[in-house]
């Protein structure tokens, strides 16, 4: 869903900044949590992202994405934040290219993730990963953003959002393989007693 | 390896992100290789469980609460809209001494006062006109339908009254029209109802001339009651009502 502000010749009124903020409430709040990791820091970290684009809202500029602003200004407030400090202590690398992965493999994390709905561990992964890691594959799968609204949202350029979306997901299925193994080995080894009995 | 530039862009492919002509020949070449297939529905199935994954937090329904409270535009009372309370309230406390004092009149009296109650509840509206015209073959033709009768208004070139506009109006539940003139910056309101629909046999020798500090006049004409009232002198009155009774025995 896009929320592009056709104004043209309309004044902005504050009705209209809770009529386009509320419906990407959820939304904010469940990037804001994976960001901050507790409820306590997100709450507080989406309170004042409101606060601050209503403040804003009049500057805001028209016929621009309403829904990538909101998420620039939370993502610049987190980054302020106390939690957000520590996440910028540690350097996204940009440049690095990754290669095709040629090999057609048959029980990959993907497939086995999706035959055994494996949710939690898919959730423990992405909280493991860097926060620069998470937040664009957050932006780009669950918020379904296009590389140019991720590019507002994180104010980066495009090739880096491409570059670093790639690595997140390469990272991803890296941390994954190893524990989908141990899972699959241990679903062998108790489907393998079974069939003893 | 043929595949290996294909590869390079299949996330980019799964995502939407390729230029248009790029599409097509992405498009073209997955359905002619199965190693590119597979790998892209796999990202697929990726991005599906990532997306479902992703959505995990919801957020407590006393802090959405306390967000929309604090987001909402605050109601501001303007200065209009605060004497339009007042003269509210003021209406109010008239509306009901009145209605007191009304019970123990005669039907002639109350008909009078409710008269004088309407010209200034609809001063004191907000939009005391529905339909806003100094024209009056726009004013009349707007009746049409809404009350049971026709009516006419007068001509009011070379006059010092203007129309300013017509609405409906109630009288004992009977509907009438109401017609509000300027004068000088004063407003008069003209009142027409059916004769037999009124509540009460009207004595116009029982009429003040001051009702409420409001200049008065009423007549019968054709079947219909004609009420002036307002708070211009009472010759204006007279010569408006004059006017409108000229209007209407043509």
């Amino acid at each position: 869903m896009f929320y592009y502000v056709d104004v043209s010749g309309a004044r902005l009124q504050p009705d209209s900044f809770e009529e386009l903020a509320m419906p990407l409430f959820d939304s904010l709040y469940n990037f804001a949590r994976w960001l901050t990791g507790n409820r306590e820091e997100a709450e507080d970290l989406v309170q004042e992202t409101y606060a601050k684009a209503l403040k804003g809202f009049s500057s805001f500029q028209l016929g621009t994405n309403f829904r990538a602003w909101m998420y620039r200004i939370l993502h610049n407030t987190f980054l302020t934040s106390r939690s957000g400090l520590k996440v910028r202590m540690t350097v996204a690398l940009d440049t690095g290219e990754d290669g095709p992965e040629l090999a057609v493999e048959r029980d990959t994390p993907e497939t086995i993730l999706v035959e055994r709905s494996n949710r939690e561990l898919l959730q423990s992964v992405i909280e493991e990963l860097p926060a620069y890691f998470r937040e664009i594959l957050l932006l780009c799968e669950v918020e379904e953003m296009s590389y140019q609204e991720i590019s507002e949202t994180l104010s980066v350029p495009l090739g880096t959002v491409m570059s670093r979306l790639s690595r997140a997901r390469k990272t991803l299925r890296d941390r994954l393989r190893p524990q989908l193994q141990v899972g699959t080995e241990t679903a062998g080894i108790a489907k393998g007693t079974n069939h003893g009995l | 390896m043929v595949c290996e530039s294909w590869k390079a862009k299949l996330d980019t492919y799964v995502d939407g992100e390729l230029p248009s002509e790029e599409m097509r020949a992405f498009d073209t070449h997955v359905h002619s290789c199965s190693s590119c297939s597979a790998d892209a529905l796999r990202r697929v199935q990726m991005r599906r469980v990532i997306q479902v994954a992703g959505k995990r937090f919801t957020p407590r329904a006393e802090f959405r609460k306390r967000m929309q409270q604090s987001i909402a535009p605050k109601p501001q009372r303007s200065f209009r809209l605060r004497w339009m309370l007042a003269a509210a309230v003021v209406m109010l406390v008239v509306g009901t001494l009145t209605s007191a004092y009304l019970g123990k009149r005669s039907g002639t009296d109350q008909v009078f006062s409710e008269i004088a109650d309407l010209h200034v509840a609809t001063l004191a509206s907000s939009s005391p006109v529905d339909v806003i015209s100094s024209d009056r073959h726009t004013v009349k033709p707007w009746f049409q339908g809404k009350i049971p009768f026709a009516f006419d208004l007068p001509e009011l070139q070379n006059s010092e009254f203007a129309l300013l506009g017509g609405r409906m109006t109630y009288l004992d539940q009977t509907p009438g029209a109401h017609l509000i003139y300027d004068v000088r910056k004063h407003h008069i309101s003209v009142f027409v109802f059916q004769e037999r629909s009124l509540p009460a046999k009207l004595d116009e020798n029982s009429l003040s001339p001051k009702k409420l500090s409001f200049s008065m006049e009423t007549w019968s004409q054709g079947g219909l009651r004609y009420f002036v009232i307002g708070d211009a002198s009472a010759a204006d009155i007279d010569v408006l009502a004059k006017l409108v009774k000229a209007a209407s025995s043509i």
